[in-house]
């Protein structure tokens, strides 16, 4: 009789589709590029200390890509964590919990969906910035090559894969702020406080990194691993960033994972 | 259509412990097939701790539950044929009521969604079940409730308070609605404080006060041990009042709304005391002879400053009379 955790996870993402805050999060995702790039086009600065800022008129694929840098500071954290952070959360606030864990699901299969249905909450904002950013950029500035990091010119088709490719990297990292978000939902049991616990915690991991003498820890933090995807845009492809992400990523995003998922089977239901 | 089967529900030396303080004490409870149980037990005494341990929503401190021979510590799967709610049954207010029902069936499994609208039906919600549940009154989500715990199709239904929040006639069904899921084999066991419908539905009892179980029985058995008592109304109560303490024979006086009442050792002392009355020229408007309801034993039970040990006061459920305890 148990119908397993893919009727979990569609049920999740039918949860999240009929929840304002779901639209919020995407709405960012949207609005965000939309408002940079008609700030670009009204002005004719550029911000030139940041790693394609300079070629921002040049091409519409330089659009996303700082953006990417921006966001990563906490505009993506954020709107991450606003789904991460309420997804269990929110069963503690309307007090549901005891309804779903009275039918026939385990209750690792419903902590399976609710996981799931986050990280496709966060493939959808990653990617709705990355295509709204990519189609604003593109209609200001137009679709022409651009220089990568290493200096060599990329050609537009070739870029807009380059772009494709470190978007798609990007959810390595943020997927793991999302599983960060998991557990503090479970833990506080309040998504406010597990929201902004999850932006806390990207932001220490930032100050972390600018503390005289804990240079060595840099490539290490979470925050460092937002810029991994720069190693594709490098000539020849510079993969130790990259790979280094992904075990990184995965030692913040496992123990988050596990931790939530032990303190959810073990947990009381008392309404309190 | 009740066959051997396993226990419903077999709960041994439960306990529940928040600190310092004891939710549920020792509580042993057999309910068996066929069962309508009544939990009783006033605000506080741990029929909802009780109700959550069943099923598997919190950890005994010690002890064991087990419904149908399973335990819902372990899997969900000792739900299999079990249903219910505790407090107010809550839903996700941003759905409707019928989403919220599909998405319980959808997490049920088998034919758990084809008893949607039968269940709206039951519970008279049809019309609404359009609504966002976050517009829904107290007692229509109470019904929602019922009609979610029908979506598993129980031999075992657990209710918590089920009518509170119901208008009278939302009482009456859902009284009709246990009565007829239990003349259909179902075993039902609801807490409650409300007397008057424990008395009405159910043939089994268990009273708890702080915690632990003060009485389990048969309510049959309950009643022969709250024993026979007698109401008097006088224009001059006093006057009565005074008779009845010195009259031989008569004990346990107590003014109640109604009148006095009080315990005769047989009618000769009843009969001597109508007499006595006479005398004393306390004019007598009504002296009958009275049932103790469930209420007096409630509080006899529930109130009074000794709770004799737990397991003194349990017997099986055959009527085996014992002295009410003096309040
Ligand atoms: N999560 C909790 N944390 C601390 N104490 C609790 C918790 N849940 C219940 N209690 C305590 O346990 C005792 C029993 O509570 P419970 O809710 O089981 O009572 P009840 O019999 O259902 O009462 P009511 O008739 O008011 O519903 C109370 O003293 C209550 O304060
Ligand atoms: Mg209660």
């Amino acid at each position: 009789m148990n119908p397993g955790v893919l009727t979990i996870y569609r049920w999740e993402l039918r949860k999240l589709r009929a929840q304002k805050r779901t639209y919020l999060g995407l709405g960012a995702a949207a609005l965000v590029p939309i408002i940079f790039v008609v700030a670009l086009a009204a002005r004719n600065g550029q911000p030139e200390d940041v790693a394609f800022g300079r070629y921002l008129h040049d091409t519409g694929l330089a659009v996303p890509l700082v953006l990417l840098l921006f966001g990563s500071i906490w505009m993506f954290p954020l709107i991450t964590a606003l789904v991460a952070g309420d997804i269990v959360a929110s069963e503690d606030r309307n007090d549901t919990l005891k309804g779903i864990f009275t039918r026939s699901v385990e209750r690792h299969q419903i902590f399976a969906g609710k996981a799931l249905a986050t990280f496709t909450y966060a493939i959808a904002a990653i990617a709705i910035t990355g295509a709204v950013a990519l189609v604003a950029g593109i209609l200001v500035s137009g679709f022409n090559s651009i220089v990568s990091l290493s200096g060599t010119r990329v050609s537009a088709t070739e870029g807009l894969g380059l772009v494709g490719l470190s978007l798609l990297f990007y959810l390595v990292p943020i997927l793991a702020i999302a599983s960060i978000g998991l557990l503090f939902s479970t833990v506080f049991r309040n998504s406010a406080a597990a929201i902004v616990g999850t932006l806390m915690f990207s932001l220490l991991v930032q100050l972390i990194g600018i503390l005289p003498g804990l240079g060595g820890l840099q490539p290490y933090l979470l925050s460092t691993q937002f810029n991994a995807w720069q190693g594709f845009l490098r000539s020849p492809v510079d993969w130790e960033p990259v790979l280094r992400a992904l075990w990184v990523c995965a030692l913040y995003a496992a123990p988050a994972l596990i931790a939530a998922v032990l303190v959810f089977l073990r947990r009381d239901v008392a309404g309190d | 259509m009740v066959t051997a089967e396993a226990t419903p529900i077999e709960v041994r030396g439960l306990v529940k412990r928040y600190g310092d303080l004891v939710a549920v004490d020792q509580v042993d409870l057999d309910v068996e097939p066929g069962d309508v149980f009544g939990y009783l037990g006033p605000n506080g005494a741990g029929k909802t701790t009780s109700l959550r341990m069943m099923l598997g929503l919190i950890r005994p401190s010690a002890g064991s539950v087990r419904l149908f021979g399973r335990d819902p510590q372990v899997s969900v799967k000792a739900l299999e044929g079990v249903a219910g709610f505790v407090e107010a049954p809550s839903f996700y207010p941003y759905l409707s009521g019928r989403e919220n029902l599909r998405l319980f069936a959808a997490l049920d499994g088998g034919g758990a969604k084809g008893r949607i609208e039968e269940s709206l039906g039951i519970v008279g919600l049809s019309e609404r079940a359009k609504d966002r549940v976050g517009g829904y009154s107290h007692g229509m989500r109470q019904r929602l409730g019922i009609a979610a715990a029908l979506l598993r199709e129980p031999r075992l239904l657990l209710l918590d308070e089920p009518a509170t929040g119901l208008d009278p006639g939302g009482m009456r069904d859902m009284r009709d609605l246990i009565r007829e899921l239990s003349a259909s084999g179902m075993t039902v066991l609801l807490s409650s404080h409300l007397l008057a419908e424990v008395e009405e539905l159910c043939n089994r009892v268990a009273i708890v006060r702080s915690g632990r179980v003060a009485y389990q029985g048969s309510l049959a058995a309950l009643r022969a041990e709250a024993g026979e008592g007698y109401l008097l109304r006088s224009p001059d109560e006093a006057r009565a009042r005074a008779v009845l303490a010195a009259q031989p024979g008569i004990r346990d006086v107590t003014v109640t709304e109604e009148g006095t009442r009080f315990a005769a050792a047989d009618e000769a002392a009843v009969g001597a005391l109508s007499l006595a009355l006479a005398e004393a020229g306390a004019p007598i408007l009504e002296l009958t002879r009275r049932h103790a309801t469930l209420e007096d034993l409630f509080f006899s039970l529930t109130e009074g400053d000794g709770v004799g040990p737990a397991a003194e006061r349990q017997n099986g459920g055959d009527p085996a009379p014992a002295p009410v305890e003096a309040a």
